[in-house]
């Protein structure tokens, strides 16, 4: 992995004002992966997308780690079960026009 | 301005304590969260009420005001002061046996002229939420999808270039962060969702990457086999028919169908089903060597 992809958590806590400790949950329950290069700590930056919904999450709502898990696997199964209605919904509109 | 009532909104009375207040909007705010709730716009305008009413029912003054002045709680306090001005400058003018008198209109006038009749209220909570996400829907033809292409969108007077790649799905959703409403107290901005909605404009069907197509054959080449010219929905090809070929015989062209989401390069298939088309009016001679035909089976 290019390391020009990686963001240093170290930042990442400064910018979100989020303390070290709540990436290292996240990273334990598999929401993140932590990245550690020599002494430092990153995580991809694909994933920042994802991980400032968990920050709002947990901000916000204040969902814990557990609460942020079970959201995010909710959510990927709500995607894809929206991804098969619209390939169902495709796939019937391929009958109908026979109709 | 329609009063709103902010009480009904968190579901709470209006001897609600603090406590009750702030559980009432967390047990909202995680029921119609933006992040909980993705192409959601009901639920989006019900969290910014929700929002709102927090904003006021958890400060104490602002609460406060909202309880005495109702909708015009933000002004609440201003009316007071230039009110009891109001009042001095009657006591002056009638020491003066002035004629002139303020009315009603004076006094309003007045007050828009020193406060500005869209005084912003301004939150003493400082807590950053996401902006609004944009909802788009962007026609397009199934030609238009075949290959990757650039496309200008103007969304809310906003001018947005956008890469619609090869083979995007009818119905599909594709996110742009960023491009939503601004972030409310320097949160981040909102994103836009643009769905698609793809119209076929083709004699061919689609599902998933994989086109079909219909073509006729005639009788005699279905019998005696021969070579076809038929369209892909790029260009035509060359297609050799077997001797005995049956009416609803389906053939796969590997390749020659839409082109797979950003996987350049890499193309579903050509599914084409032959039609076998029976003569209906046969002339004389024809109806003899036909049955003729029949006599030899």
């Amino acid at each position: 992995m290019a390391t020009q992809d990686l963001i240093l958590i170290d930042e990442l806590c400064v910018h979100y004002k989020i303390e070290l400790s709540f990436f290292e949950a996240l990273d334990n329950v598999g929401l993140i992966k932590i990245e550690r290069v020599e002494q430092n700590k990153f995580i991809h930056q694909d994933i920042i997308n994802d991980l400032e919904k968990m920050i709002r999450l947990h901000n916000e709502l204040n969902v814990n780690i557990e609460g942020i898990d079970i959201v995010f696997n909710l959510l990927k199964k709500e995607m894809k079960l929206q991804e098969e209605v619209i390939y169902l919904k495709n796939k019937l509109r391929l009958y109908e026009d026979n109709l | 301005m329609t009063f709103i009532d902010y009480y009904k909104i968190l579901g709470v009375k209006k001897t609600a304590t603090d406590t009750e207040i702030k559980k009432a909007y967390r047990k909202l705010a995680r029921k119609y969260h933006p992040d909980l709730n993705p192409n959601n716009k009901e639920a989006e305008k019900k969290f910014k009420e929700i929002n709102e009413a927090n904003e006021v029912l958890s400060s104490a003054e602002n609460r406060k005001k909202y309880d005495k002045y109702g909708k015009d709680w933000k002004h609440g306090e201003e009316f007071e002061k230039a009110q009891q001005q109001q009042q001095s400058n009657r006591q002056r003018q009638s020491y003066s046996n002035s004629n002139q008198a303020y009315s009603d209109q004076d006094f309003s006038d007045y007050f828009e002229s020193m406060f500005g009749g869209s005084k912003r209220y301004s939150s003493h909570n400082s807590r950053k939420f996401k902006g609004q996400d944009f909802n788009a829907e962007l026609q397009l033809n199934l030609n238009d999808v075949y290959e990757t292409h650039q496309q200008v969108l103007t969304v809310n007077n906003s001018k947005i270039r956008l890469t619609i790649p090869a083979g995007i799905e009818n119905g599909q959703i594709i996110k742009i962060k960023g491009k939503g409403g601004d972030g409310l107290n320097g949160g981040p901005n909102g994103d836009l969702y643009i769905k698609f909605s793809i119209k076929n404009n083709t004699t061919f069907k689609r599902n998933g990457n994989n086109l079909y197509a219909t073509v006729d054959l005639d009788l005699y080449t279905a019998i005696l086999g021969g070579d076809i010219t038929t369209n892909t929905f790029k260009g035509k090809v060359k297609l050799k028919i077997v001797p005995g070929t049956q009416n609803g015989t389906k053939v796969k062209l590997k390749g020659k169908g839409f082109p797979m989401y950003k996987k350049p390069n890499q193309f579903g298939d050509l599914i084409i089903t032959y039609h076998v088309k029976i003569p209906s009016k046969l002339n004389d001679k024809e109806k003899a060597l036909f049955t003729e035909l029949q006599k030899l089976k």
